[in-house]
């Protein structure tokens, strides 16, 4: 996969991701034009489809909404690359077949709006504008089942 | 090689004689609960995405309205329909507006050895009666209610042994934060955080749920205290009387052990917008606030009431500062006014709300505006979670809430304990 990225710093939480008052909108199409309001409210109308989002340590903190990985896949986030996630956060993007990715090294060698490529498979990640390559952590094996088949859900159901 | 307690409730609830930091587990779960935070999105993946037809047992499946309570608007209404519809067709238990979710969890229904999951990061308060508990979001929800089973990873586990004991003034609120000051906010990731040490003997169930309730402001996967007499008394009170004691071995391993010594511990306070930037109340100089708030899982309990009255007692709030409070449960609220702490609080000037997530939540009661200032007994400080992006959140003790609630700036209540 390959976007553009958008470069946060550390310990985005998810009150940041999604705000608490709109987490009981019926639906998350009606949630998602919320996504990082209170660090930038126009954020949902700037991001495209395919982007990446890369955060520094602790991205994800805070509550277990599935909200927070859910409005950002809604909005077209192909991938979130960040020096570390919180338990939580991790667990809900795999679950909703949202590749994230642990790389410490990537956060230093990479501007906002720079090109990534990115093979989750291979834990891969490339610069395409410095042409620097970088790995991310590898996944364990039931985590990369859940991943490859779409989510838990795809996952159960195949099973 | 030993197990520490953690690593035995996980072994247990895998069926396995051991576990190590590391496997990956398969593990039937004691309980499950969901409150109204996610459960509209739980009935659709579970109807929707799953086609689930029947939850894995009814009488393990507890649905909790705390979060927006009562309704504040139509929308919310809708969730609280669809919750209820959801319960009543799969006849399993739901609370209304009868107090925060785990503190319903800790009264009704949690004991020592369990392996609990609910759709709320703060599940891991169980650790305060020995049990294993963990938040997860709406897709793990939805299948254990299906399946009754989650897959883990075992944790690292942490070592917190405590000694001496709490000065006037300085309570379990004030050595959790300085503990997640002092490892930061992900220095427990993906870890258990376990407390213990000479101290522990002497915490109430109150301290217990304190400190287990935040660990996962330091990112922790669970918190956890050794349950003793103190826990198996409290749960045999409430008309539980199966439960299985899970004791760390004397050759468990710890990734890390930390010492704290509560006759050094003063209050303290987390700045915002993080909940590790935590300093000492007296070096936070003059700050001047808007509002206090006492409630939420981690501080609203009776206990965390008495500190709030002993200071408010006879006195005033100050001029253009309001005091909201919220008991945990309708069970607190009711000892509260039993106790006489309720006329005190509203004869202070203070409001008294119903039991619910409040002002922790920031979405249905007590919301802050822009530039407002609040110093709360809640669970974060994070940017904007009590209201308007461009506010504050101080995260402090009930007794000191109460006390800068008084003067209307941050104030060490240790001069004011009436």
């Amino acid at each position: 996969m390959k976007g553009k990225v958008w470069k946060f710093g550390n310990d985005v939480d998810t009150d940041q991701i999604i705000p608490s008052q709109y987490l009981l909108l019926p639906t998350v199409e009606e949630m998602k034009q919320y996504t990082f309001e209170p660090l930038d409210k126009d954020f949902a109308s700037k991001i495209g489809q395919g982007d990446i989002i890369v955060g520094g340590e602790n991205f994800g903190s805070g509550s277990s909404r599935e909200q927070a990985p859910l409005v950002l896949k809604a909005l077209g986030v192909s991938a979130v690359v960040a020096k570390s996630f919180a338990r939580i956060f991790f667990r809900n993007a795999i679950n909703i077949g949202l590749p994230v990715l642990i790389c410490k090294e990537i956060y230093d060698g990479v501007e906002n709006q720079d090109t990534l490529f990115i093979d989750v498979q291979q834990g891969s990640i490339r610069n395409l504008k410095t042409n620097e390559d970088f790995t991310s952590t590898k996944l364990p094996a039931h985590v990369m089942n859940i991943l490859e088949a779409g989510g838990l859900i795809g996952f159960l159901n195949k099973k | 090689m030993g197990m520490t307690m953690g690593e035995k409730i996980l072994a247990r609830a895998s069926n396995k004689d051991v576990v190590r930091p590391g496997d990956i587990i398969t593990a039937k779960v004691d309980l499950c609960m969901s409150n109204d935070g996610t459960t509209h999105l739980n009935i659709d993946i579970f109807e929707k995405d799953l086609k689930a037809e029947k939850v894995f047992n009814p009488q393990k499946v507890i649905f909790i309205i705390d979060h927006n309570v009562p309704s504040e608007s139509a929308k919310t209404a809708e969730v609280h329909k669809k919750m209820r519809r959801f319960a009543q067709k799969h006849q399993i238990s739901l609370y209304e507006g009868t107090g925060v979710c785990h503190q319903i969890m800790i009264e009704d229904y949690v004991v020592p050895g369990q392996l609990i999951i609910a759709a709320d990061s703060h599940t891991c308060s169980y650790g305060g009666l020995g049990a294993f508990g963990t938040g997860v979001g709406c897709t793990d929800f939805t299948s254990v209610m299906n399946t009754g089973e989650i897959w883990l990873m075992v944790p690292e586990t942490l070592k917190f042994v405590i000694e001496g004991t709490f000065k006037p003034g300085v309570y379990a609120r004030d050595l959790i934060l300085k503990i997640i000051g002092d490892i930061g906010a992900n220095g427990a990731n993906y870890k258990i955080m376990e407390f213990g040490g000479p101290a522990a003997r002497n915490f109430t169930i109150d301290d217990r749920v304190v400190l287990c309730n935040m660990a996962v402001e330091a990112g922790a996967k669970s918190g956890l205290v050794e349950a003793d007499d103190t826990v198996i008394e409290y749960v045999k009170s409430r008309g539980r009387h199966e439960m299985v004691l899970c004791k760390s071995d004397e050759d468990a391993i710890y990734e890390q052990t930390y010492h704290y010594n509560l006759d050094d511990l003063e209050p303290m306070i987390a700045i915002p917008h993080c909940v590790d930037d935590v300093v000492p109340v007296t070096e936070i100089g003059e700050v001047k606030i808007d509002q206090g708030f006492i409630g939420s899982c981690n501080n609203g309990r009776i206990e965390e009431l008495r500190a709030a009255a002993q200071i408010l007692k006879g006195k005033k709030i100050a001029p253009y500062v309001k005091l909201l409070i919220s008991p945990a449960s309708n069970a607190v609220y009711l000892q509260a006014l039993e106790e006489g702490l309720m006329d005190i609080f509203v004869e202070s000037g203070a409001m008294v709300l119903n039991s619910n997530c409040s002002v922790c939540w920031g979405s249905c009661q007590g919301v802050i505006g822009e530039g407002e200032v609040l110093i709360s007994t809640g669970t974060r400080n994070f940017k904007g979670r009590a209201g308007h992006p461009n506010s504050s959140i101080y995260l402090a003790s009930a007794a000191t809430v109460a006390a800068s609630a008084l003067t209307g700036t941050i104030t060490d209540p240790r001069g004011m304990i009436g």
